[in-house]
């Protein structure tokens, strides 16, 4: 390996930085509106939090900077180090934070209060990226995947441990990378259906159906399971006889059993239905083994372990999850409306964004983020500022920056000529985009409140400067792809 | 997949931000508190310019709950007069969120409302040491005169009712329950301001909403002109002391009302304040009922006074003219009936009729018309004599500016077809000719016939308010009310009214400053007589019509005349004599004892 010297000025992605610049001035002044109160306007004083954030910005352009000037060669040799050296920093994390709101995340050191965790995203990454650009790494091979996710799933647990399950879900984004690179989609197609189906379940409560309490949501699932059954069995198979068979006897034997049970003698469909799909796996199961095709027997499990699951959800929710994490999942499912309790943040939030109309109230003038109507204003809940003060054009304007940062970044990540620059920058764009997906998705009500903040805009050093590294390293690799190696 | 996420989302906020509007006005809802301003009520003065009812300072003991703190109940329960029970059961009902929707531990609650400033000076020295209380300036009602509180009536709390029905209330404003304030509540109360605040979520007030550019200051009400004469309203008052009955005069020309004393009467600044509710039960509890203002709520038969609509009547469709007579044998008696009076010379012509109050001629003259073979009927002659009755005010409410007017009864034919089976006449129904059986006025429909004859035809609606600051007075304030009898038959009854003050009935009305001319009336009833007066004066250009009803005064000269002669000469004179003064203490000392039973 020869070091040379880049010249990073002139090869920098200047665009990806007018837009991250963008962000967070947008930000910034958000702050601004979230923090202030009616009478104090004092931007600029260190003891306000613009004031803060001002520094903390300043301070990442600088680290920023830094990063950049950092050749590619160092990232690449240190990558295993630097992960090891955050996942050690976390477990430190466990055993020494204070509790702040339930969480020990937060390491308190003198003035400056720093979250490991935010760091561990970009080692993550790294590590990552280096492990698949081995020339032996396999990505439809699943022990190599396994080994792939072992790497994300290790700091997961970690934050898990410091009760952020929030930040942890983060980590979920590395799937997506993994997917990028060659991964079976099944593994997504799993998840998916996981999500699914306990949504389903949950959702839709029993009602009385020819005077037996019906359970619709477990029917409905258990249906898509027959549905999915037969449909991955068309896409695997010639043989037609055999999907049809199955979806004859699963299908047709739910509403012949349906019928049967409303007019005559009333009994539990959903249990005849999973009978059916036991059945309809053991002939597949035969099947497979008659004609010596293999993956038909994952269709069976498939289905056999999503019946399992599906029994198991119910078990989950109501006796393992907390009570607070269950509210949260009733209220995000619309199940509960509790505008004073667990739905109060979604709810006030809706208000100051709805409140916003066409052009918004003006910058400082939105009385529902000024008068603390909304908590974590200025962190989780930043972009009701925006959605109040700046109305649908500054919201919408805000999130074209944040498009046109993540599509830059894929056509970035395509672009580059290594798996380690390419893995790395999926990552990238990944953990950007699934902080998007959450943060915004929640203040619009859309997904569940998971405290995780949105990136260059929330208040906060810690995640700005993880996600200026997370992205600087990028942009350095950037720099380096073709005049490295 | 990252262009789908985000389009979802621009989806999402344009149907939160633009199409759903619900979100805008909970924010305000959150956000924005409306404090209203509340309005100056209007002043009350009268004819004379004479401030009668102002507003005076009152204060509301207010308190924080949140930042009450170390209080010494003791001093503080000590400090304002109450008991330690009271503070504590009022203190629940505060917190109490059905009682006090509006509660939150960070506003300003109502601990104790409508304070004097004698009854809130001890507390206010102390009010350091009471740590959440505050005090706060409203109005209540100063009367600058302890009378007229029939006429102006009194302010109270709305209820529920009246706020559904007028979406100007809300919960803890006061309106006018009767008389004056009620009638005229819509010019009193003025308009509210509103002063918007920005309240944090914590309902902590942050200062005001765009520095007050959107707020709406109060337009105080207006103020009144009475046509009362607060003076002579006071004198009715104390002539009425220890009686129960009325007092109603009235400007002829313009149909003022110059003064309503309906007595027993009570100070209005009892019905005013905080001990409103207290003195209000009390007043409702006496036997003698002083919250009736009988002046147009009581109905009474008008005796003798109700005459000279008989005599106008009789006139007008030439049953009688003036050289008719009659006989009165010691009243009316013919075919086994008889309706006693005194013996009066016989026979006798209307001018004497009116003078000594003779029953004997009106009964035959009711008798000649009901039975007078031009109308056909009975049933259709007492339809003529109901619509000169009805012409003349009564049977209906005059439409007194006044909540609670009474219509008082004027039979009709149907009224005795259903009792007499449709078979009866003139003598079924003698009384009429007199003013008693079935008719019943109001002392205000009495002293309205006093003004119609002074005017010698016509009245103009009774109205106690001459004019309100800031508006036109309609026209329909002075439309004449010609009543269908010609003004030459007036002037015969007017002489006739004259003729009783000269040397008959009347007597002790005479003045020699001015020409008096009245009606007594002795109204039978099932204890003693009423004792009524109905006159006017001076005769050629009247200023003051006047009705006097004191209940079981015996005969017509001994309360109604006297009494009815000093009105007059206060109003006219703007003063008295020696003589009459000595007389107002005689008559306002003068105690009718009514007994116990309900009235």
């Amino acid at each position: 390996m020869e070091r040379r010297n880049v010249d990073i000025f002139s090869r920098l992605d200047w665009l990806t930085v007018l837009l991250v610049v963008a962000i967070m001035v947008c930000g910034w002044f958000s702050i601004c509106g979230a923090s202030a109160t009616l009478e104090n306007h004092d931007f600029f004083s260190f003891a306000t939090r613009p004031g803060k954030q001002m520094i903390w910005i300043l301070c990442a352009i600088a680290l920023g900077s830094v990063v950049l000037f950092i050749t590619q060669t160092f990232y690449n040799t240190y990558a295993y180090i630097i992960y090891i050296i955050l996942l050690l920093a976390l477990i430190v994390t466990i055993f020494i934070a204070t509790d702040t709101k339930g969480s020990r995340s937060w390491i308190h050191m003198g003035p400056v209060s720093l979250q490991p965790a935010e760091f561990a995203k970009f080692a993550t990454a790294l590590a990552l990226a280096k492990y698949t650009d081995r020339f032996d790494f396999n990505p439809s091979a699943a022990a190599d995947i396994l080994k792939a996710s072992l790497f994300f799933i290790i700091p997961m647990l970690l934050i898990i441990c410091q009760n952020e399950t929030g930040s942890a879900l983060v980590y979920m984004a590395f799937l997506l990378v993994l997917y990028r690179e060659g991964m079976t989609g099944s593994v997504l197609l799993v998840g998916f259906c996981a999500i699914l189906f306990f949504v389903l379940e949950i959702k839709f409560s029993p009602v009385s159906f020819g005077n037996q309490p019906f359970k619709v949501g477990t029917w409905l699932v258990l249906t898509i399971i027959q549905l999915l059954e037969a449909l991955i069995l068309w896409f695997m198979s010639p043989d037609r006889k055999l999907t049809l068979t199955v979806l004859g006897i699963g299908t047709g034997g739910m509403l012949v059993g349906l019928a049967f049970s409303l007019s005559i003698i009333p009994f539990k469909v959903t249990w005849m239905q999973a009978v059916l799909i036991a059945l309809t796996s053991a002939y597949i199961v035969f099947r497979a083994l008659k004609d010596i095709a293999r993956q038909y027997i994952l269709v069976a499990v498939f289905a056999v372990g999503s019946v399992c699951y599906l029994l198991s959800v119910d078990y989950a929710f109501n006796k393992i999850l907390q009570p607070h994490q269950r509210t949260r999942i009733n209220v995000i499912l619309g199940l509960e409306d509790d505008p004073k309790g667990a739905g109060y943040n979604v709810n006030q939030s809706l208000i100051a964004i709805g409140s916003g109309g066409l052009t918004g109230k003006g910058f400082m003038k939105g009385t529902q983020t000024k008068l603390k109507y909304v908590p974590e204003q200025d962190t989780d809940f930043i972009f009701c500022t925006v959605g109040e003060e700046q109305g649908f054009k500054g919201s919408v304007f805000v999130l074209m920056l944040y498009l046109g940062l993540l599509l830059r970044l894929i056509f970035l990540a395509e672009r580059q000529s290594t798996v380690f620059g390419r893995v790395y920058g999926y990552s990238v764009v990944c953990i950007l985009f699934f902080h998007l997906f959450i943060n915004i998705g929640m203040v619009l009500g859309i997904t569940p409140v998971i405290g995780i903040p949105l990136p260059f805009f929330s208040y906060g050093g810690s995640s700005l400067w993880g996600f200026t590294i997370l992205l600087a390293v990028f942009l350095r690799i950037d720099c380096e792809r073709t005049t490295s190696y | 997949m990252v262009t789908s996420v985000v389009l979802i989302y621009v989806i999402r906020l344009f149907q939160i931000q633009i199409l759903d509007t619900r979100y805008r006005n909970s924010a305000d809802n959150n956000a924005l508190y409306y404090r209203t301003v509340y309005p100056t009520r209007g002043v009350i003065y009268d004819r004379n310019g004479r401030m009668i009812v102002s507003n005076q300072p009152s204060f509301d003991v207010m308190v924080v709950m949140r930042n009450v703190k170390d209080l010494d109940t003791l001093s503080f329960c000590r400090s304002l007069d109450i008991t330690k029970d009271f503070f504590d059961s009022r203190m629940e009902d505060i917190r109490n969120r059905r009682k006090n929707p509006g509660y939150s531990p960070y506003t300003e609650q109502v601990f104790l409302a409508q304070m004097s400033v004698s009854e809130v000076s001890d507390f206010r020295e102390n009010l350091y040491r009471f740590k959440g209380f505050s005090i706060t300036q409203r109005q209540q009602r100063k009367y600058s005169y302890e009378a007229a509180a029939h006429l102006l009536g009194d302010l109270g709390e709305v209820s529920k009712s009246e706020i559904d029905n007028d979406s100007w209330y809300s919960q803890g404003d006061v309106i006018g329950k009767q008389g004056v304030e009620k009638y005229y509540e819509t010019q009193l109360r003025g308009e509210k301001g509103t002063e918007i605040l920005l309240k944090d979520a914590y309902g902590r007030i942050q200062g005001s909403y765009y520095d007050g550019e959107y707020d709406k200051a109060a337009v105080p009400g207006h103020n009144l002109r009475l046509g009362l004469d607060i003076e002579l309203q006071m004198l009715g008052e104390k002539l009425m002391q220890n009686k129960i009955g009325s007092i109603v005069a009235i400007e002829p020309k313009t149909g003022e009302i110059l003064c309503l004393v309906s007595a027993p009467s009570f100070n209005p600044s009892e019905l005013s304040g905080r001990r409103r509710g207290e003195h209000y039960q009390d007043l409702a509890a006496r036997s003698d009922k002083p919250l009736i203002n009988r002046t147009i709520q009581g109905t009474y038969p008008p005796g003798s006074t109700f005459k000279t609509s008989q005599a106008l009547t009789f006139l007008q469709e030439g049953i009688i003219d003036t050289k008719t007579q009659y006989p009165c044998n010691g009243g009316f008696l013919f075919r086994g009936l008889r309706v006693g009076c005194h013996t009066h010379s016989s026979p006798l012509s209307l001018n004497f009729a009116i003078a000594t109050s003779c029953n004997g001629y009106f009964c035959w003259g009711y008798y000649y018309m009901i039975g007078a073979a031009k109308y056909g009927t009975p049933q259709k002659a007492l339809t003529v004599w109901k619509d000169y009755m009805v012409d003349m005010g009564f049977g209906y409410t005059l439409g007194v500016d006044l909540p609670g007017e009474a219509r008082g009864m004027i039979p009709n034919s149907d009224y005795y077809d259903r009792h007499y089976n449709g078979s009866w006449n003139g003598l079924t129904t003698i009384s009429n000719a007199i003013g008693q059986g079935e008719v019943t006025l109001t002392p205000l429909q009495i002293a309205n016939l006093g003004a119609t004859i002074a005017n010698r035809g016509y009245y103009i609606t009774p109205h106690v308010v001459r004019s309100v600051e800031g508006e036109e007075i309609p026209d329909s304030v002075y439309t004449k009310h010609y009543v269908n009898v010609d003004k030459e038959n007036y002037e015969i009854v007017v002489k006739g009214m004259r003729q009783s003050v000269i040397d008959g009935t009347c007597r002790s009305a005479n003045n020699s400053n001015y020409l008096v001319c009245g009606k007594t009336g002795t109204a039978q009833n099932r204890g003693a007589d009423h004792s009524v007066f109905m006159g006017f004066a001076p005769m050629d250009d009247p200023q003051i019509a006047i009705a006097v009803y004191v209940e079981n005064g015996g005969f017509g000269a001994v309360y109604g005349v006297p009494i009815g002669a000093l009105m007059m000469e206060q109003y006219i004179t703007g003063g008295l004599s020696e003589a009459s003064k000595r007389k107002v203490e005689d008559y306002s000392n003068r105690v009718i004892d009514y007994g116990e039973e309900e009235r």
